[in-house]
C-alpha cells in the first residue's frame, strides 16, 4: 500500500538497525515523545531490533493519558445533564474520571456521541438548536487547529448552543519540564512528527541548545522511527545537540502557518495540569477572551471542580521516563486496560496499555522481567 | 417462487404503511403480516401449515443447534443487510460445527413505525440468503414494541444442522503442529458497516464480506481433510477467534502478519481511524485448523483467496498465547480488545 509499505520494509529496517548498532559505542537513553510512536514501537517490536545499549523511554505525548482527572469529571458532569449532547473523540469515552466515565454516562441515558472531527460536533449543534452541544477539545498541537476552527466558525455563524470543554496541552513545555528535572535520564528526543507538522520546529532549537540535547523530528512508521533513532544516536556519538528533521515528507521548519494563526486567534497559552505529572507553566491552551463565551466549563459552572489521583498509580513517573510500566506493582493485576488505575493504562497509546497489549507474555510470571527497551531502570 | 415475490411486496407500499402495535397483537393484523410478508418470502412445506412449530423429517447423524441475535445498525450497508446477516450468521455457526445447515427459525422484534418496505427488504434478503445457503426458514415469531423501545428490527435466528462427518470439530481437537488456514481477506464487513453508520466517505467502496460458509466447509470435509477446528470471524475479528481457540485448546500459536490478506482500502481506513484490521468484524470469513500434512490440499479446496496464516505450537515454557510475527521479523502478542475498538484522537 502506497505511503505505508515502503516505510515498513523489513530489509531496510534491518539495514537501519545495523547502522544504529555500528554507530553505537556506549549506552544512550532516548525518549520518543508521542504516544503514536510508542504504539508503533511496541506493536512492531522496533525496540527489540536495537542494540542493547539503546534504551527507549516513552514520553508524555498521549493526549488521552495526560488529560487531567478534573477535566474528565467535568466532562462526566456536563454529559450527564439533560438537554446536552456531549461529543468526543472515541478513545476518551473509556477514560475513567474519579467515579465514572463517559460510557457509563451513555449507558445511564446521557446523549454521548463519538465524532471524528470537532466540525462534526458543530454540525450536530446546527441540527439541534434546542440542545446544548459540547465538544471535548483535548489533544496536543495536532488537534488544536481543527478544534480552533470549530470554535471560530461557531462564533462567525453565531451558533449559541455550541461550546467546548478545552484541555489542550503543548509539547515543548513538557519536554522542558522533563529536561529540567533532577531525575532526568533523557539524553535525546524523537520529537512528535505530527505536532511539528502544525507548529514547525523552531521552538525546539532553544531547548536543544540550552540542555545540549539532540532533538530529531520523527514520523510514526517503523522506518521513520529507526531513522529517527539513527540520527539521534549519531548526534549523541558525535557530541552534537541539534534539531534535525527526519519527517521531511510532512514537516517544514516553519510548520503550517495558517493553522498556527488560527490557534493564536482562538486560544491563549495558559498553565495546564497534566494527569500524572502535575501543573506545568505555559503548557496548555485555553480559549482566548474573545471566545470565552464558548467555554463549556464556565457555561455549565464546572470550572471549580478538583479531583485527586489514585495514589497507587505511578503514571507520572512512567510519563517522565523515570519508571517502566512493568516496574509498577499494580501492572497487569490491579491495573488493566479494562480497569485502569490511571493515565498510561487508559489509552492504546499509553505506555502501560501498549506493554499490556503486546508484551505481557514477556513480562508475566518472571521474577526479573525482560526489559525490551534494552536496559532496566536502576 | 423467489422471483415471483421479488417483483413486488404484497402489501401495497404506495401510501408508505408502517408497522403498528396491532401487527404484534396476535389478531388479524398479525395474520396479515405473516401471510403477506413472511409466508410468500420463506415459502416451504414445513412452514406452510403455520402451526405452533415446524414438524421436521428425521435426520441421520448428530445434530448441531445454535442461535444468534442481530441488532446491527444501520439495517442496510454495502454488500449486505440485517436480513442476509441474520441468515448467514446462524448458517455459519452451524457450518463451524461441521454441520450441514438444514432449518432456521426467525424471531422478529419490530419497532412501531418501521416502514413496511424496510421490513419487506430485510425479509426478502433473508429469503435470498436462505436459498443461497440451502436452508429453510421453517418457523418464526413476530413481536412489536412501542416506538423508541427498539431500533427498527431486531432478529433472532436459531438453526439446526446435521453433522455428516465422524470428526469432532472444535478447539478441543486442535493439535500442536496444526496449520491455520484463512479463507480470504479480512475486515471488510466491519469497515463497511462503520462507514455507513458514521457517514464516513472513502474514495473506494468497501463492501461487506457477508457470505454463507457451509459450502467451503463441506468442500473441506468431502475433500477428506481431517478438520480439527473451525471458527468464523465475526465480532472481534481474527484476533478474538485465534485468542479464544488458543485459550480453550490451551496451546500457543503464531500468525505471520504478512500472510493475512487485508485489502488496501481496509488497511487505509484502519490507518485513518486507528483501528487494528485483525480485530475488525467479518461475516464471511473463517479459520480452519487442519493437520500440516493436508494443509496444501485444504487451501486448494478453499479457493484462490485462501491463505496459510500460521500454526499451532506445542505447549512448552510459553503460556497458551497467540504471537504475531511482523514483517520486520519481530513478534508481538495478539490480545483481545478491551471492548469496542475506538477510533483514536490522532
Amino acid at each position: 500500500m502506497k505511503y505505508l509499505d515502503e516505510y515498513r520494509d523489513a530489509a531496510t529496517a534491518r539495514k537501519y538497525a545495523e547502522a544504529i548498532a555500528r554507530e553505537t559505542t556506549r549506552a544512550w537513553t532516548i525518549m520518543e515523545v508521542c504516544g503514536g510512536q510508542t504504539h508503533a514501537i511496541v506493536r512492531f517490536g522496533i525496540d527489540t531490533l536495537l542494540p542493547s545499549q539503546i534504551s527507549l523511554l516513552h514520553g508524555p505525548g498521549c493526549p488521552v493519558c495526560v488529560t487531567p482527572l478534573e477535566v474528565l469529571d467535568q466532562a462526566v458532569s456536563i454529559a450527564s445533564r439533560p438537554n446536552v449532547i456531549f461529543c468526543s473523540f472515541g478513545d476518551m469515552l473509556r477514560v475513567p474520571g474519579s467515579s465514572s466515565d463517559l460510557f457509563q454516562v451513555k449507558s445511564n441515558g446521557g446523549d454521548v456521541r463519538i465524532v471524528y472531527s470537532p466540525v462534526d460536533a458543530l454540525q450536530i449543534a446546527r441540527d439541534n438548536p434546542q440542545k446544548e452541544v459540547v465538544f471535548l477539545a483535548v489533544g496536543f498541537e495536532t488537534t488544536a487547529p481543527a478544534n480552533a476552527m470549530a470554535v471560530h466558525r461557531a462564533k462567525e455563524e453565531g451558533i449559541p448552543n455550541f461550546s467546548v470543554l478545552v484541555s489542550h496541552v503543548l509539547v515543548p513545555p513538557a519536554m522542558e519540564a522533563i529536561l529540567s528535572s533532577r531525575r532526568n535520564r533523557v539524553q535525546g528526543f524523537l520529537a512528535a512528527g505530527h505536532v511539528c507538522t502544525v507548529m514547525g520546529y523552531t521552538e525546539y532549537e532553544p531547548l536543544a541548545r540550552k540542555y545540549h540535547v539532540p532533538i530529531v523530528v520523527t514520523g510514526f512508521e517503523p522506518l521513520d522511527i529507526l531513522q529517527g533513532v539513527y540520527l539521534c544516536v549519531r548526534q549523541l556519538e558525535e557530541g552534537r545537540a541539534e534539531v534535525e528533521n527526519q519527517y521531511t515528507r510532512s514537516v517544514r521548519r516553519e510548520g503550517n502557518q495558517p493553522a498556527q494563526e488560527l490557534i493564536r486567534e482562538v486560544f491563549t497559552v495558559i498553565p495546564r495540569k497534566w494527569r500524572g505529572i502535575g501543573e506545568i507553566p505555559e503548557s496548555g491552551l485555553g480559549l482566548a477572551p474573545a471566545y470565552a463565551a464558548f467555554d463549556a466549563a464556565r457555561r455549565f459552572s464546572v470550572d471549580q471542580q478538583r479531583a485527586e489521583e489514585n495514589p497507587e498509580c505511578i503514571s507520572g513517573l512512567v510519563l517522565q521516563g523515570i519508571k517502566k510500566p512493568q516496574e509498577c506493582p499494580a501492572f497487569g493485576t490491579r491495573c488493566t486496560p479494562l480497569h485502569p488505575l490511571g493515565a498510561t493504562m487508559v489509552s492504546s497509546e499509553g505506555a502501560c496499555a501498549a506493554y499490556y497489549k503486546y508484551r505481557r507474555h514477556e513480562l508475566a510470571g518472571s521474577a526479573s522481567p525482560t526489559v525490551p527497551a534494552g536496559g532496566a531502570t536502576p | 417462487m423467489i422471483e415471483e415475490f421479488a417483483l413486488k411486496c404484497p402489501i401495497p407500499l404506495d401510501n408508505n404503511p408502517t408497522v403498528q402495535m396491532g401487527h404484534g397483537g396476535g389478531g388479524r393484523m398479525t395474520r396479515d403480516l405473516v401471510e403477506q410478508i413472511f409466508v410468500p418470502a420463506f415459502s416451504n412445506d414445513w412452514l406452510a401449515p403455520l402451526h405452533d412449530g415446524a414438524i421436521l423429517p428425521p435426520a441421520t447423524g448428530r445434530l448441531a443447534f445454535t442461535t444468534d441475535s442481530f441488532v446491527v445498525r444501520p439495517m442496510f450497508f454495502k454488500g449486505g443487510d440485517l436480513g442476509s446477516l441474520a441468515v448467514n450468521g446462524t448458517v455459519n455457526d452451524l457450518a463451524m460445527c461441521g454441520a450441514r445447515p438444514l432449518y432456521l427459525s426467525a424471531g422478529f422484534i419490530l419497532e412501531e413505525g418501521l416502514p413496511i418496505k424496510d421490513l419487506w427488504r430485510v425479509v426478502r434478503s433473508m429469503a435470498e440468503a436462505a436459498r443461497a445457503a440451502g436452508v429453510r426458514i421453517v418457523t418464526g415469531d413476530t413481536k412489536v414494541v412501542d416506538k423508541g423501545h427498539g431500533d427498527g428490527i431486531f432478529i433472532n435466528t436459531a438453526g439446526v444442522g446435521v453433522i455428516e462427518t465422524a470428526l469432532t470439530i472444535g478447539p478441543m481437537s486442535v493439535r500442536p503442529g496444526d496449520a491455520v488456514l484463512l479463507n480470504g481477506d479480512i475486515g471488510r464487513h466491519g469497515i463497511a458497516v462503520m462507514a455507513e453508520r458514521e457517514g464516513l466517505e472513502f474514495e473506494s467502496d468497501i463492501s461487506s464480506d457477508c457470505a454463507p460458509l457451509a459450502a467451503p466447509v463441506r468442500a473441506l470435509l468431502e475433500g477428506g481433510v481431517e478438520v480439527h477446528c473451525l471458527r468464523d470471524l465475526t465480532r472481534g475479528g481474527l484476533t478474538s477467534a485465534l485468542v479464544e481457540i488458543s485459550e480453550t485448546a490451551r496451546l500457543p500459536m503464531w500468525v505471520e502478519e504478512e500472510s493475512v490478506p487485508v485489502r488496501d482500502e481496509v488497511r487505509g481506513a484502519c490507518e485513518i481511524l486507528g483501528l487494528e484490521p485483525f480485530s475488525v468484524a467479518n461475516e464471511g470469513r473463517f479459520v480452519a485448523f487442519v493437520p500440516d500434512r493436508q494443509v496444501e490440499a485444504a487451501r486448494d479446496l478453499l479457493g484462490s483467496e485462501a491463505r496459510i496464516i500460521g500454526a499451532v505450537e506445542p505447549l512448552g515454557a510459553e503460556p497458551a498465547m497467540v504471537r504475531v510475527r511482523t514483517a520486520l521479523g519481530t513478534s508481538r502478542l495478539l490480545d483481545l480488545p478491551s471492548g469496542e475498538q475506538l477510533p483514536r484522537i490522532c
